[in-house]
């Protein structure tokens, strides 16, 4: 794309851009280890992963600064102003998908020590795979501002909702097998909302791409895979 | 970008020619040609200008806007060696036929300018004038149509103890909604603005883009400007100009969140020369 007139411009929104890039890396890093530490269930990974977050979220501070900044600066037009505005919602996005990720290894430390069913961490990890792939892909789908990737990765948020219904299913099985399993599977049922709300913001992302790129927004209803009654359980974020 | 490869650009650029669904069209421009002697200014312009809409034109300096706006009330015609050919038609009626009154045409196609220009005389006597030159009609009457043209100008409040205060004793926003009353007052159905606040601070511009957006409910206005912002905020449809080329006629939301044209948005995000 041809530069600005003004460098002072280009700069800004490299500094968005750069920072943008850092801030996927991490979301995408602490959401790999924050699965990996709940299927092994290991708490030293699960506190460097929560350890992380903070930095996520100094990092959005400084992308919606420098973003609101450039906009009072510059009067953003056309491309740039919508470069400007995904930059915050994805930055929010992100910082959510921290958030989320954190969430998940914090209750991996509560749970390490009493495991009770280990099988039904199978299917949440599974599960987390594919919210991870879909964060990975929707993350390309930015850098290379790919409209089909995007769009592929909002069609596919379906995958993950059908997931969370399957354990959903799962877990409150074992629950009523042996009440012993309550508070284990418990923690399970938020970690699986997490990772589904996580798949969410994958979603969102990938509808920003899209504008992003195209100018115009994807429909407002997107596919949905969940039905069993999962997505009316409520699992708060701490 | 390089002229050539604006060029080749345009080749794909949409025609503006299926004005169908776009409402009711006050002028309508087609194949319009423009010469200063023997340089065309302007290039098989097509172009509606709809009833009770604001149509701004931004462009980079030399592009033609206002070289267009020029002919459509014939403001050209003073100067010799310049000539307009193809089709400029006011409510069906061409406005480029040598035999039309052309005072009549400007009191139906009002102009104002970028340099405020009251005449030097009363507050009064700058609308009256204008008044006088197309109707007569008795004095109390023109007392009423000085006051509207003057609160249609939201400048009112701040003459009406001075109306026969010389009109450049004004500060320079009052004097240009002083024209803009004096445009006004002749009753037009079209209202053109050149850079209509490129002189002014930007208080006196609020003021003349929230005039411009009461005025388009009871006149077609078009508008050249320097300035995006202002194009965004007032105007209903914009057109992108570049080298005497029309590159892009849209609505003015489409033309600055997403143009079709990569000129257009390289001139609007300032990418630019």
């Amino acid at each position: 794309m041809t530069d600005h007139t003004v460098k002072a411009y280009d700069e800004e929104l490299q500094f968005i851009g750069g920072r943008l890039s850092e801030m996927g890396g991490i979301a995408e890093k602490m959401l790999v280890d924050a699965i990996e530490a709940l299927s092994r269930l290991d708490a030293d990974l699960a506190r460097r992963t929560m350890d992380r977050d903070p930095k996520l979220d100094l990092l959005q501070r400084e992308i919606e600064e420098m973003a609101v900044l450039t906009i009072a600066r510059r009067q953003p037009m056309a491309n740039d102003l919508r470069e400007l505005v995904a930059a915050i919602h994805i930055a929010s996005d992100l910082e959510r998908v921290g958030d989320l990720a954190k969430n998940i290894a914090k209750r991996t430390t509560k749970i390490s020590g009493d495991i009770r069913v280990p099988r039904t961490l199978i299917g949440l990890k599974h599960m987390a795979d594919i919210a991870a792939l879909q964060l990975k892909n929707v993350l390309d789908a930015y850098a290379h501002r790919n409209v089909a990737q995007a769009d592929d990765v909002w069609r596919r948020d379906a995958d993950v909702d059908a997931m969370e219904d399957s354990v959903f299913r799962d877990l409150l099985t074992f629950m009523m097998e042996d009440p012993r399993n309550i508070s284990f599977c418990t923690h399970l049922l938020f970690c699986s909302k997490n990772i589904e709300r996580i798949g969410d913001h994958a979603t969102n992302i990938a509808e920003t791409v899209h504008y992003l790129v195209t100018g115009d927004p994807l429909p407002v209803d997107r596919p949905k895979g969940g039905s069993s009654g999962a997505e009316s359980a409520s699992a708060g974020v701490e | 970008m390089s002229q050539s490869a604006a060029v080749l650009q345009k080749i794909d650029a949409p025609q503006v020619n299926d004005w169908t669904n776009l409402g009711s069209i006050k002028l309508s421009i087609r194949n319009l040609n423009f010469y200063y002697g023997t340089t065309k200014a302007l290039k098989n312009i097509n172009l509606p200008l709809l009833t009770n809409k604001v149509t701004a034109f931004i462009g980079p300096s030399g592009c033609g806007k206002s070289t267009l706006l020029r002919i459509l009330n014939r403001m050209y015609d003073l100067y010799p060696g310049q000539r307009a050919e193809g089709e400029v038609l006011l409510d069906g009626q061409s406005i480029l036929d040598p035999k039309l009154d052309i005072n009549l045409l400007r009191a139906r196609v009002g102009m104002v300018f970028q340099k405020p220009t009251p005449f030097p005389m009363t507050i009064y006597d700058n609308i009256a004038f204008g008044i006088k030159l197309y109707e007569k009609i008795p004095k109390s009457e023109l007392d009423g149509r000085i006051e509207t043209a003057l609160r249609s100008a939201a400048l009112w409040d701040e003459v009406k103890n001075k109306l026969n205060a010389s009109g450049l004793s004004l500060s320079g926003g009052q004097q240009q909604r002083l024209c803009i009353a004096r445009t006004v007052a002749i009753r037009p159905e079209v209202i053109l603005f050149d850079e209509p606040c490129s002189a002014l601070d930007p208080i006196s511009t609020a003021k003349i883009e929230e005039l411009i957006d009461e005025l388009k409910s009871r006149y077609t206005i078009a508008i050249v400007t320097h300035n995006m912002q202002q194009a965004a905020r007032c105007s209903d449809r914009t057109a992108f100009m570049y080298l005497g080329d029309l590159i892009e006629f849209d609505e003015t939301s489409k033309i600055f969140m997403s143009p079709s044209q990569k000129q257009t948005q390289d001139y609007i995000t300032g990418r630019f020369g």
